[in-house]
């Protein structure tokens, strides 16, 4: 068994196939979708967990690729920065995940990226700027 | 009482390297188990720490004269504004200050994402920092213009002069509204989705010394990783808060304004932050000793975060519209736990001040005494206290079209 998050980006051309369907079908792939995006340009994102047999995981993979779609693992897109965070804790109660909690009676910020879920709400909630993604938002914002 | 002790007889152990010294953390469990008379007899200094946003913040520069001299009247540093209305090439720039090409909240809500306080950081971090400046030219100072940029260890004075740091008690933020609200308190969310408080209780300088006993004009301190002093009372002072019994004030009560040289400070404890909707800041670490001069400043120094109080404000609608009252009181203690209980509802907690800078803060200043290089002060006056009768004012709000009645 494999259980693992990526970011799928899809090009225009492609937006309107019904790739998830095609994952689960032919694939026989459990998909668990997290966020969706497509921007003006017609560009689709999508961040979801995929879980399955390990063969078949890959050969959609190989599947997706073909399809002219790019497959990215989901986690390592958010960066905590432990040199900015300042650990006052302010993006705890933002997490939807908590994914960035509260270590007590430590009181320091612990980031987990297993449970981060991408949905960026922590790097406009940390006043010291101390999460990025490397995730391209240039065209979704 | 027992023990007597002059901030002189303090210095001698200090500077012979003898001294006892705990954190206001550490403090806790020595009196637990010694009690109030013996720690008191055996301890001569705790050190406070608290590592919080605190807007009233900003630094006095003066950056010397280009050749033809000018006097700087429109002034921007890294495209932030900085007050000119001083000496020629004097300047005040404040932790707020904002470029005027920022879309602040325009674009709602705004992220403000480099303001006086990211210049102040900067600045410390040994950063080159452009001047674009513009005057009108008088025959004393003839240039107009200049444009230029310069390091910190190249200008003449940059002095940390904060006129309300290290507030005594604060505010803890909720939204009672149906929207998100994003204000200096963080983001909050609705429905009493989430509680921010900013102190660091047990630790934090004033609430160690309540009464103002011990700190006053001239306290030599931890100020933004270097040495600075109190230089007066903070604006908005208000000692005369309602108290508890253990004299900690169960509202923001006591403030401080503390002054320093920059060029001693470290960016690691003068942080620019930019919080979402409302605007940019300095995150400012502060470090106060305590003199523990008798058994009643010993007892002071004993309190825990379950004996502090702070009042749950709704600034969705009562904070903004001044409106009387709360939703009761809350203390740190259940505060740190993370979640608390608001009229039956769980709701979580988040701090916008670091617990965990707090007590490194007090943990430098205490080996900084140990080690003999940090001597106290005598204060050269105190600070208005409890008996000093002040009442916090509201702006007055009359229409000066109107004549007198």
């Amino acid at each position: 068994m494999v259980k693992q998050k990526v970011v799928l980006r899809f090009p225009p051309n492609i937006v309107e196939q019904p790739t998830i369907y095609m994952l689960i079908k032919d694939f026989d792939l459990m998909v668990n979708i997290l966020r969706a995006d497509i921007n003006p340009r017609k560009e689709g994102r999508l961040m979801m967990e995929i879980s399955g047999e390990e063969a078949n995981y890959q050969k959609a993979m190989t599947w997706l690729k073909k399809q002219g779609l790019s497959v990215m693992n989901l986690e390592q897109q958010i960066i905590w920065r432990s040199d900015r965070c300042t650990h006052c804790g302010a993006c705890t109660v933002i997490c939807p995940t908590a994914a960035l909690n509260f270590e007590r009676p430590d009181m320091v910020v612990r980031f987990e990226e297993d449970k981060c879920i991408v949905c960026e709400l922590c790097l406009r909630a940390c006043p010291a700027r101390a999460m990025e993604t490397l995730v391209d938002n240039s065209n979704f914002r | 009482m027992k023990v007597n002790r002059s901030i002189e007889d303090i210095n001698e152990k200090i500077r012979s390297g003898k001294a006892v010294v705990f954190t206001a953390e550490e403090i806790i469990d020595v009196i637990e188990e010694k009690g109030i008379a013996e720690t008191a007899a055996q301890v001569d200094v705790v050190t406070t720490g608290t590592f919080g946003p605190m807007c009233s913040s900003g630094v006095f520069l003066n950056v010397g004269h280009p050749q033809p001299r000018i006097k700087l009247n429109e002034a921007f540093l890294n495209g932030v504004p900085a007050y000119a209305g001083i000496a020629a090439v004097d300047l005040y720039l404040g932790a707020t200050s904002l470029p005027p090409a920022d879309p602040a909240n325009r674009n709602y809500p705004g992220d403000f994402l480099y303001g006086g306080g990211h210049v102040i950081e900067d600045l410390v971090d040994g950063k080159e920092i452009r001047l674009e400046a513009t005057s009108y030219g008088t025959d004393c100072y003839p240039r107009k213009k200049i444009d230029t940029s310069f390091y910190l260890s190249e200008i003449n004075e940059a002095t940390l002069y904060n006129p309300r740091n290290a507030y005594q008690n604060y505010n803890v933020a909720v939204n009672l509204g149906d929207k998100t609200i994003y204000t200096y308190m963080g983001i909050l969310k609705p429905n009493m989705g989430n509680a921010n408080y900013s102190s660091a209780g047990q630790l934090s300088p004033l609430f160690n010394d309540p009464l103002l006993k011990t700190i006053g004009i001239g306290t030599r301190i931890f100020l933004g990783g270097g040495t600075g002093y109190v230089a007066w009372h903070g604006t908005q002072h208000n000692p005369s808060a309602e108290r508890a019994e253990n004299g900690t004030p169960k509202y923001p009560a006591a403030t401080l304004a503390l002054i320093g040289d920059l060029k001693q400070m470290k960016p690691k404890w003068l942080r620019g932050l930019n919080f979402l909707g409302y605007g940019a800041t300095l995150q400012v670490g502060v470090g106060i000793p305590i003199p523990i001069l008798n058994e009643e400043i010993m007892e002071f120094c004993a309190v825990r975060d379950e004996d502090i109080f702070a009042p749950i404000v709704d600034y969705n609608r009562g904070y903004p519209q001044r409106e009387a009252g709360n939703l009761g009181l809350i203390n740190y203690a259940e505060l740190k736990s993370g979640m608390i209980n608001i009229d039956g509802k769980k709701v979580p907690t988040a701090s916008l001040s670091s617990y965990a800078g707090a007590r490194e803060i007090a943990a430098t200043l205490k080996s900084w005494i140990e080690s003999g290089e940090f001597t106290l002060t005598v204060p050269a006056a105190g600070l208005p206290s409890v008996d000093a009768g002040i009442k916090l004012n509201t702006m007055p709000q009359r229409d000066p079209e109107e004549g007198e009645e």
